[in-house]
């Protein structure tokens, strides 16, 4: 290795320059840390946070082809015990024959469609690895009208060009935003079936959101309103300090 | 006057100190987001051993419902992770510096001969001024690790994206382990480091902030530094 002559002073001195860049550049890390965690917060997330996790979704969707394909399983592989995460905007009751999908086209413009309706439109199934952002996955089995059919179906196309969709519960407790690609996706249904039966009260009934390629924090159980805007559309988790996109 | 040596180059003296907190703040956002579905648990013949983590520690640090904070700051600083890793890797090949990292023919023994020292098993006089065998093959395992955090956080991260990365992994829950246990890993390691690093002295560590050693004037052929 290399070896150099220097007086002492000299090696003071370089020692003692090392470690005031290096104390000070350990102070501006603190600091800089204590700063993050001091900005204002927006939906429960420090700025600089959120900026991060808006910029990560501006990446994923530039650089990712949205259309990608979540695998599948054969249904023999699908979970008979289905976990149970979550019950916000399920709390009334509900009855199958009054219930409508409200599709708001335009200001006094919206559509309702009754369940009888949407299961006369065809019907796909999937098997899939149901992700929750809590960590835990389960292969799981669902039915329903894919989105991009209903969307043909309905004539929704001019709406379908907006950036984001929107979708609450029938009491509004429950609320998400889906960036327009994802509610496309070839995966994403409508969803009024699961493991072959009519959906459980506490799993959505009648129609709930799947979409494969989101955390289950988008999957919104009992559909009850479905907009569409170029603004993003408040989501319940969102607002809570997650990330908006949530996709994979 | 005084003889230095000069040790670690400023660029690597850099990526060592800002992945300090970097992986630091990685380390604590993982363990915020591991706390959501705490599943993992050492058991012999179906005898729990150990559980990843026993309430009382995250209690003592403060873990419980920061799920969506561990996301946010796992998700910002795991750029910076990601770039400093690669431009450490890229600069290690660029320089040269790999000669003094990759493990060679004698890293074996010599990591051997090391360990019994440590254990004051058999004296051992390290011929080496910057790496000794055990550091070769421990610092150049910490990089394959970090290699495979990315690996595996990206297999987490975006299966659907890199679909080909969660495959490689064996799917997506075994992604997530390997993913925690490369984590227990670094924190091993930082132990381990830390107790070498102090038994090294004073001279020894001074030399990641400033990139020199000074050599002692009466033993110009003999410098027992090492990590």
């Amino acid at each position: 290795m290399e070896e150099t002559t220097f007086t002492k002073r000299q090696v003071l001195r370089k020692s003692a320059i090392s470690f005031a860049i290096f104390i000070l550049v350990g102070f501006m890390v603190y600091f800089g840390y204590q700063w993050v965690k001091r900005q204002p917060k927006i939906a429960g997330a420090p700025r600089p946070l959120r900026e991060s996790l808006n910029f990560n979704e501006q990446v994923s969707s530039r650089l990712f082809d949205s259309s990608r394909l979540v695998k599948e399983y054969p249904v023999s592989a699908a979970e008979k015990k289905v976990r149970f995460n979550g019950s916000d905007g399920l709390r009334d009751s509900v009855n199958s024959g009054t219930w409508r999908l409200r599709v708001v086209r335009s200001a006094g413009d919206t559509l309702q469609i009754s369940l009888s309706e949407l299961k006369a439109l065809p019907k796909k199934e999937i098997v899939f690895d149901f992700k929750c952002i809590e960590g835990w996955s389960q292969v799981t089995h669902w039915g329903g009208v894919p989105m991009k059919t209903f969307i043909d179906h309905y004539r929704l196309g001019p709406e379908s060009q907006l950036k984001y969709m929107g979708l609450q519960t029938p009491d509004k407790g429950y609320y998400v935003g889906i960036d327009m690609p994802s509610a496309l996706h070839p995966q994403t249904l409508l969803c009024y079936e699961m493991n072959g039966r009519a959906l459980p009260l506490r799993e959505g009934f009648p129609v709930r959101l799947i979409i494969p390629v989101k955390y289950g924090i988008k999957h919104l159980k009992r559909i009850g309103t479905m907009f569409f805007s170029n603004e993003k559309p408040p989501d319940f988790w969102a607002e809570r300090g997650y990330d908006y996109y949530a996709g994979h | 006057m005084k003889t230095i040596v000069k040790k670690h180059p400023l660029a690597i003296r850099w990526f060592h100190w800002i992945n300090f907190p970097v992986l630091a703040c990685m380390i604590w956002s993982g363990l915020l987001i591991y706390w959501a579905n705490d599943v993992y648990k050492i058991t012999v013949g179906g005898k729990l051993l150990f559980k990843f983590f026993p309430e009382s520690f995250y209690k003592a640090l403060n873990v419980p419902f920061r799920l969506a904070e561990g996301m946010s700051w796992h998700f910002a600083m795991m750029w910076i992770f990601a770039v400093n890793g690669l431009l450490y890797v890229l600069y290690t090949f660029l320089s040269g510096q790999w000669r003094y990292l990759l493990p060679n023919r004698r890293s074996m023994k010599e990591a051997w001969q090391v360990l019994l020292h440590d254990l004051r098993i058999r004296r051992f006089e390290q011929p080496f001024l910057k790496y000794n065998g055990a550091q070769r093959i421990a610092y150049t395992t910490i990089l394959v690790m970090g290699v495979g955090s990315l690996i595996t956080g990206l297999a987490i991260y975006k299966p659907v994206q890199f679909g080909f990365l969660t495959w490689l992994c064996g799917g997506y829950e075994w992604a997530r382990l390997e993913h925690f246990a490369l984590t227990i890993g670094y924190v091993l390691f930082f132990l381990v480091h830390i107790v070498q690093v102090a038994k090294a002295g004073w001279n020894n560590f001074q030399s990641i902030i400033t990139g020199f050693e000074v050599k002692k004037p009466a033993a110009d052929t003999k410098t027992t530094d090492k990590h």
